[in-house]
């Protein structure tokens, strides 16, 4: 099931060739307690492009770049082994700052979580404020660009003393993904960030997904295949906490090479 | 099938009954202390200290104890109170949060004249004279496990999603607890202000504390009156006139405190009922 | 970098052990200032019944047992008001009802205990109490815990148990209530559809369920019964002889501690005033042990605080 160590190599060697890896994830294993959720990922992530992660839900997708920003840890009882290298850096080492980690790879969750006592600026500000920065024009310079680059200004640019939870669920995520790029990440995690909204709100999130990927590099978790071939250049299947199969999307959904992978892309479990 | 019915019936009497026992005696306490109390009140009562002969003059000087002491037990419990509280729910995964949780479950239950006896004997007897700073310590100790235990309550009612969409904006952990300080604001204010109610009604750690005293608050080192104080002292003096100041100085505390709890409610909006 | 967060981490430990810390201050300071009297007296400060301190004799068993009966007369007149209460609120008023109705009783828990001792002593205990027992003196006098040899006042254990009736209603009512509202609604359904009348799904379903609950709110009542001062000072006579009546004054520890203290001159008067304290921290401390025990199973929330 697995892909054969060379083949692998030479797939990660392509992939890296075409846009120049990122991530790269070695050996990455992951527990709950004693629930081995993660089994040996190997994964090269390119920059400047979409990568979605598709599987069952329960196959560790959510789980698995959750360890992308060290955010699994704050899990009580969870532990992660293994290596993920952020521009050749393995974030995991001695005297990595995980805060400064999470500042470099933001996340946009499933459900939009906006600081529900905050305004809507706060909440595009937050993370920045918290971090000391004072300056009120560079603030305010930030404020209006990231609201711009997650197509929310023109529907907030009145309402920003209001509070974040007053806004739509759509406007919500995109609040979040506002606030995610405020402080600017190379790489934007996003955990399902369609599933609790309609479709209207759906389809203007992955327009989003595809502009924002001109600066930045997004890792996408989703279990909506449409949406995978819709927004991402690459996918990675994940089964029971193995990645099965990484490729170019249209290679992928087209012609996969796994029989796991095309049982369930067409539909045949999951 | 008749007798069934009737045994519903006696059921159904049995508990409205019971709920008029319930509330009869609060009606006649509000109807007593405002009758009773609205006729002694004055703009003289409230801000003259009592006389030299013990009778006609106010209660000036109890409102002041009353607020110093109250003041000092804020100082004491309300940090000790929020900083314990985010220890219990924030780092709740740990066996020694959930040691703090039920140890201050049990100190709720410990009788105030115990805490009195307490700081009488760490405070009093070390500094030879009762005094306001004792007083406010004993109150102080009473509210540490209310507000402990409402901030623990309030804050791991705060959705973890907060936590997590602060720790992914690469917000370290003191300014992450913070944030879930301040989304569990109103909780931990009503925990607050249910100290504060509890700790402006009590009178018997005061009474080996504070003392009391006929005199204007002078110092913190010095015996003080309070509401509570003077009410018991006065309540207790036989004497008409001093007895009716206590009905006034009754119905004084009444509107502190039920007016704090009224607060409480009204800030929660029901959602913590029971605090 | 991490250093930052073992420091909030180190914070936040020392203000929570602050409270472990408190627990340790009240047996060690107080067992430390206890330990004349009880080094002088021996068991017979439990055990004996003279408190006399112009001969500097300090026993206290008539106030523990002032304690425990006076707290048990409230149990037994607070129990069955406080469940009635709770099936009334949860069975039968609508819902939102209940929850306005819940709240007034609850503010009663709010009357600070100086106000409830003040409200007993110039009106409850002359106006009613004091009619009430004094029927009972005349026609039931021959029943030892009714029997006086001479006039009643009103001023007795009999009344302060009373008092305290009305005392822990709120919070024994709150608990009995929640533990009601935790009973799932299938069980009430199940005993319907077994053709069960309302007051046999109460007492089967209900209360058969929340017994637990109940149970929890026993030892909550009593817990605060044991400690509760300023209006058993001001109501139970405080009388320094033990007496087998209800109907005569008599005195509990609490009581006793707020009638002496002041009067404590001299190292082994002093000490026998904490000693009394010591004695009654141990006393609540094992009824509320038992009760957070009981409480913690149950994960009730917050009805206890009030």
């Amino acid at each position: 099931m697995m892909l054969v160590k060379e083949e692998q190599d030479k797939k990660k060697g392509e992939l890296s060739y075409l846009n120049g890896e990122i991530i790269r994830v070695e050996g990455l294993n992951a527990w709950y307690g004693k629930n081995h959720v993660l089994k040996d990922i190997n994964i090269s992530i390119n920059s400047n492009c979409v990568t979605a992660i598709i599987g069952p839900s329960g196959c560790g997708k959510s789980t698995f770049i959750r360890c992308l920003n060290r955010l699994h840890e704050l899990v009580p009882d969870a532990r992660v082994e293994g290596k993920v290298l952020l521009d050749g850096v393995n974030i995991y080492d001695e005297g990595i700052d995980p805060t400064e980690i999470r500042r470099r790879i933001g996340m946009v969750f499933q459900k939009p979580n906006p600081f529900p006592n905050m305004s809507v600026k706060d909440n595009v500000l937050a993370g920045l404020k918290f971090s000391g920065m004072k300056d009120r024009k560079k603030l305010d310079e930030v404020l209006r660009s990231c609201l711009e680059k997650a197509f929310l200004w023109d529907e907030v640019k009145d309402k920003l003393d209001l509070s974040g939870a007053s806004l739509s669920g759509g406007q919500q995520q995109r609040l979040c993904i506002a606030r995610a790029l405020a402080v600017e990440p190379e790489v934007l995690l996003m955990d399902e960030p369609c599933s609790a909204l309609d479709p209207t709100a759906t389809a203007k999130i992955e327009e989003l997904i595809i502009s924002l990927k001109r600066e930045y590099t997004v890792v996408v978790v989703t279990h909506n295949m449409q949406q995978a071939s819709r927004v991402a250049d690459y996918t990675a299947f994940m089964y029971l906490g193995k990645i099965i199969e990484y490729d170019k999307t249209t290679k992928l959904f087209e012609n996969p090479r796994e029989e796991l992978t095309e049982r369930y892309i067409t539909g045949k479990f999951g | 099938m008749i007798k069934r019915k009737i045994y519903d019936k006696l059921f159904l009497f049995f508990s409205v009954a019971a709920f008029l026992v319930a509330v009869v005696p609060l009606f006649s306490i509000i109807a007593y202390v405002v009758s009773n109390g609205l006729s002694v009140i004055n703009l003289s009562f409230l801000t003259e200290d009592p006389s030299a002969t013990g009778v006609g003059g106010g209660i000036a000087n109890s409102i002041v104890g009353s607020f110093v002491t109250v003041a000092i037990a804020s100082l004491v419990g309300i940090p000790i109170g929020i900083a314990a509280g985010a220890y219990i729910s924030e780092f709740r995964s740990e066996r020694y949060s959930r040691v703090v949780r039920f140890v201050s479950d049990v100190l709720l239950g410990v009788p105030s004249i115990v805490t009195g006896i307490l700081v009488y004997s760490l405070v009093v007897l070390s500094l030879h004279t009762f005094s306001a700073l004792a007083g406010g310590i004993a109150l102080g100790l009473i509210m540490v496990p209310i507000v402990t235990i409402t901030t623990a309550e309030s804050m791991a009612f705060v959705p973890n999603s907060i936590r997590e969409a602060a720790y992914a904006l690469g917000i370290r952990r003191i300014r992450v607890v913070a944030i879930v300080i301040s989304n569990a604001k109103g909780g931990i204010l009503s925990g607050i202000l249910l100290a504060l109610a509890r700790a402006s009604g009590e009178t018997a750690p005061l009474l080996m504390t504070a003392l009391g005293s006929q005199l204007p608050f002078s110092g913190l080192l010095k015996p003080v009156n309070t509401l509570t104080l003077f009410i018991f002292n006065s309540a207790t003096s036989g004497n008409p006139p001093l007895v009716s100041q206590a009905w006034g100085a009754s119905l004084v505390l009444l509107l502190i405190v039920l007016g704090i709890s009224l607060g409480v409610r009204f800030i929660a909006k029901g959602r913590y009922r029971y605090l | 970098m991490k250093l930052n967060e073992k420091y909030l981490k180190y914070f936040l430990t020392a203000f929570a052990s602050f409270i472990p810390f408190l627990l340790a201050l009240y047996f060690i300071a107080i067992g430390k200032d206890s330990l004349l009297a009880f080094q002088k007296f021996g068991i017979s400060f439990f055990l004996g019944s003279t408190w006399n301190p112009p001969r500097e004799i300090f026993q206290v068993f008539p106030e523990i047992m002032g304690t425990l009966v006076s707290s048990a007369i409230a149990l037994l007149i607070s129990l069955p008001v406080s469940i009635g209460l709770a099936i009334f609120l949860s069975e039968f008023c609508p819902r939102r009802f209940s929850d306005f109705l819940g709240s007034i009783v609850e503010l009663l828990a709010a009357v600070p205990s100086v106000v409830y001792g003040f409200w007993g002593l110039a009106v409850f205990v002359p106006y009613f109490l004091y009619p009430v027992e004094n029927f009972l003196k005349e026609n039931l006098s021959f029943i030892p815990l009714l029997s006086s040899n001479d006039g009643i006042t009103g001023y007795n254990m009999l009344s302060s148990g009373v008092v305290l009736a009305i005392m822990i209603m709120p919070i024994m009512s709150s608990v009995c209530r929640e533990s009601f509202l935790y009973v799932p609604s299938s069980l009430r359904e199940a005993a319907y559809a077994l053709g069960a009348t309302k007051s046999e799904v109460i007492r089967k379903a209900v209360i058969g369920y929340a017994k637990q609950g109940i149970a929890a709110s026993v030892f909550l009542g009593f817990g605060r019964a044991l400690g509760e001062t300023m209006a058993v000072t001001m109501i139970i006579g405080n009388a320094l002889q033990f007496s087998y009546s209800l109907l005569m004054p008599s005195q509990t520890l609490a009581s006793l501690i707020a009638n002496q203290y002041a009067e404590a001159i001299g190292e082994i008067a002093i000490s026998s005033v904490i000693a009394a304290g010591f004695t009654l921290l141990v006393i609540s401390f094992i009824i509320n042990f038992a009760a957070r025990i009981i409480l913690r199973r149950m994960r009730l929330r917050g009805s206890e605080l009030i």
